[in-house]
């Protein structure tokens, strides 16, 4: 199932680098004007970040990642379309061309940086590592779990910090490898294996997916740091600016006090010169970027400005109350800062 | 003037020589495809390098850095990928071995009990058939691993037989035996018996052959082998001495533990793939013609040996070339353990690995070809099986 999965998307690859030409700045812009939609890859089903509610349609903060992407570029936040992926696909869907940005909660690391042919455009969400763990077990500290056996996603910079942390602890595991962050939650409630380990994030939002989410605790270690952000291919540093600036204007919304609810207003008379650049009203700045002069306004206006969505999907408008913490902006005691629109 | 020497007839011009066409259309059709392959190669390396995707085969030599839950040789996280591959690969080597004995076992009782003249028999054996090849393998990978092995109790309430054994969801854990010192007459009277087992039986057959007289060479050869090695026990005492699982922490340390996951795989594909293998088997004892049987019958052989020495082997040629499909079928089911996380080749190498370097083209290509290298083998064994049994025609 899996393999035939990975098969086509390789065969894609394969038939894309063998037909294609060499990948040009533009050429994915010029591609998803024409086609009248990004097609955007999240993750299969994690609450906070990309999950689809009742309704069937596809919410979280990864997900406003990409709607931003198409407010910018089309004005429309809706023309998206989704593409739910594992995190073994997750790499070579991007490189095949089968989607255009990859957004789901995905590591910035060097060699993903560097040497997969991906290039990441900013950081959506600052997490780290953590263990969530049954309160039966009676354990307190990850330094307790010598012997555990331990449920991870595979294919993530998590099976790596895993064996990275218990080896400086000279501490043993044993690892059980799940495609899906659904089966290793499936599979620490039936017992098979003593601890979930992954983003802390995810921890959260995988506990309230559990039967009985009072049972389960995460432990107060944070073993790594990952950034999670969203990634484009690379050699196309056009599309790169459009995916990296629509994530800075949110950023740079929320610092200066433009909401979904006032951009308007704002954009009619604006409260500082910042904010006249931002919105498009001073200079031509989108027209640098190859977008329209009110990108950003679209944006925030039908996405919102980060801490919006930060609340939204992950903070205290959600199931998840994640606390800003590092996710804060810098000048409120976090390190979300993102570089003047000038 | 007449053309006695040549015997070919029209060896005039070059394109009008049919083997001479041949031959040229050959070697066009041959570099055409080595062109293509050319093409294709080149193209995907430029444009690999163009992306800045790191590509050859380098990425074997690096460290892997993750665990792996069972490898049948000695690995640790600092071990380079190119361990990681063949702690994979034995992994699947593993699920399809057990597999195909099982399954064959199995299979073969199905499909004798078939054909048995018991109704009960008869029809359980059918019921079983049908039921079973007709759901999907994967759904009965995920019946064993979900609803039989899950809902077992945790290491702490573990189910143990004599305190030897001991069965929960992380697994059966039993003892295992290490190599004692001093542990050589053991392995020299178990060599001396098992020559001694070939040579009996080369002899038996030799005996049989001039004089008719038949020899108990199984039992004799037993004897042999349980004996001999047994008296070492008795002088110089147990050649092993056992490695106890103990409850200690989380889980069980020490002994020897089949892990869930493998005993889902292996459960699930023998179960599915001797359903097949039965209906095979009966056919190809249906396929021996009745007249067989009364010959034999009438010749006085017993049911038991009629079916031993007449009908199987005549069934055996109409058997193995679909059993050798069955066999295929099954080693590359067993890719289907990614699943449920079950680490051999597909799960390990080409999902794990892949997607910790990105180099998907290379990482795809060596699981591939693992995969026809573990076929191409099997078939070319059944093949020589294959002729060995053949009816040598006189």
């Amino acid at each position: 199932m899996k393999m035939v999965k990975t098969t086509l998307a390789i065969v894609t690859t394969a038939a894309v680098l063998g037909v294609s030409g060499f990948a040009q700045a533009g050429a994915t812009l010029d591609a998803v004007k024409k086609k009248g939609f990004v097609q955007c890859g999240v993750s299969d089903g994690l609450p906070g970040f990309s999950f689809t509610d009742a309704k069937g349609a596809y919410k979280g903060i990864d997900v406003d990642v990409c709607h931003a992407v198409a407010a910018a570029v089309f004005g429309d936040a809706s023309k998206v379309k989704f593409s739910p992926l594992t995190a073994k696909e997750r790499f070579t869907a991007l490189q095949s061309g089968e989607i255009d940005v990859l957004s789901r909660n995905t590591t910035w690391t060097s060699s993903r940086d560097a040497g997969m042919g991906l290039v990441f455009a900013g950081v959506t969400y600052y997490d780290g590592q953590g263990f969530l763990v049954n309160k039966k077990l009676g354990v307190n500290s990850a330094k307790e779990l010598d012997g555990a056996t331990v449920c991870i996603q595979a294919g993530t910079t998590t099976e790596l910090n895993l064996s990275d942390y218990f080896r400086t602890n000279g501490m043993k595991y044993t690892p059980i490898t799940y495609d899906t962050s659904d089966e290793s939650a499936k599979s620490l409630e039936a017992g098979r294996c003593d601890v979930l380990t992954s983003d802390q994030s995810q921890l959260y939002a995988q506990r309230i997916k559990l039967a009985q989410p009072d049972e389960y605790v995460v432990l107060p270690e944070v073993i790594s740091k990952e950034p999670l952000g969203p990634a484009v291919r690379r050699g196309d540093e056009e599309w790169f600016s459009i995916v990296k600036w629509s994530l800075f204007a949110m950023l740079n919304a929320e610092e200066l006090g433009v909401t979904s609810k006032n951009v308007d207003e704002m954009a009619k008379t604006p409260k500082s010169p910042d904010i006249g650049r931002l919105l498009g009203i001073d200079g031509e700045y989108g027209k640098d970027l190859k977008l329209p002069k009110d990108w950003a306004v679209q944006i925030i206006k039908q996405v919102g400005n980060y801490g919006e969505v930060f609340e939204r999907n992950v903070g205290a408008e959600s199931n998840l109350k994640i606390k800003r913490g590092l996710n804060a902006l810098w000048n409120q005691g976090g390190i979300q800062y993102a570089p003047p629109v000038r | 003037m007449q053309n006695t020497g040549n015997a070919s007839p029209a060896s005039g011009s070059f394109f009008t020589d049919p083997r001479k066409r041949a031959w040229l259309f050959q070697i066009v059709a041959v570099v055409i495809v080595v062109a293509i392959g050319w093409f294709l190669f080149n193209n995907t390396q430029t444009n690999l390098q163009h992306r800045g995707i790191t590509s050859g085969f380098g990425f074997l030599q690096n460290s892997a850095g993750f665990g792996i839950s069972q490898h049948l040789i000695d690995y640790t996280e600092s071990d380079t990928y190119s361990r990681v591959f063949l702690v994979g690969l034995l992994n699947t080597l593993l699920v399809s071995a057990l597999g195909i004995v099982l399954a064959t076992i199995i299979g073969f009782t199905l499909g004798v009990a078939r054909l048995s003249p018991n109704w009960l028999i008869r029809r359980l054996a059918g019921v079983y058939i049908e039921t079973i090849r007709n759901i999907p393998p994967l759904l009965q990978i995920f019946f064993w691993y979900f609803a039989v092995l899950s809902p077992l109790p945790g290491p702490r309430q573990s189910l143990e037989l004599g305190e030897v054994f001991f069965v929960n969801n992380r697994g059966l854990y039993m003892p295992a035996p290490v190599a004692a010192p001093g542990m050589w007459p053991f392995w020299i009277a178990l060599l001396v018996a098992v020559v001694g087992s070939v040579l009996l039986r080369r002899w038996a057959r030799a005996r049989q052959h001039l004089t008719g007289l038949p020899f108990p060479v199984l039992w004799c050869s037993l004897g042999l082998l349980i004996l001999l090695p047994g008296l070492t026990v008795v002088i110089s005492g147990v050649p092993f001495d056992w490695d106890m699982p103990v409850l200690q922490g989380f889980n069980f340390r020490g002994g020897w533990v089949v892990i869930p996951e493998l005993i889902s795989i292996v459960m699930a594909l023998s179960l599915y793939t001797a359903a097949f293998i039965g209906e095979t088997v009966r056919s190809g004892i249906q396929s021996v013609s009745h007249g067989q049987t009364e010959a034999a019958s009438s010749l006085g052989l017993r049911p038991g040996l009629t079916l031993r020495l007449v009908i199987i082997p005549q069934a055996l040629r109409v058997i193995i070339p679909p059993l050798t499909s069955q066999y295929l079928n099954l080693v590359k089911n067993s890719s289907l353990a990614a699943a449920i996380g079950y680490p051999e080749m597909v799960s390990l190498f080409a999902g794990t690995v892949l997607n910790q370097t990105g180099q998907a083209i290379e990482t795809m290509m060596i699981t591939m070809s693992v995969y026809l290298a573990i076929s191409i083998s099997i078939s070319v064994l059944m093949n020589v099986y294959n002729k060995r049994i053949a009816l040598i025609e006189r």
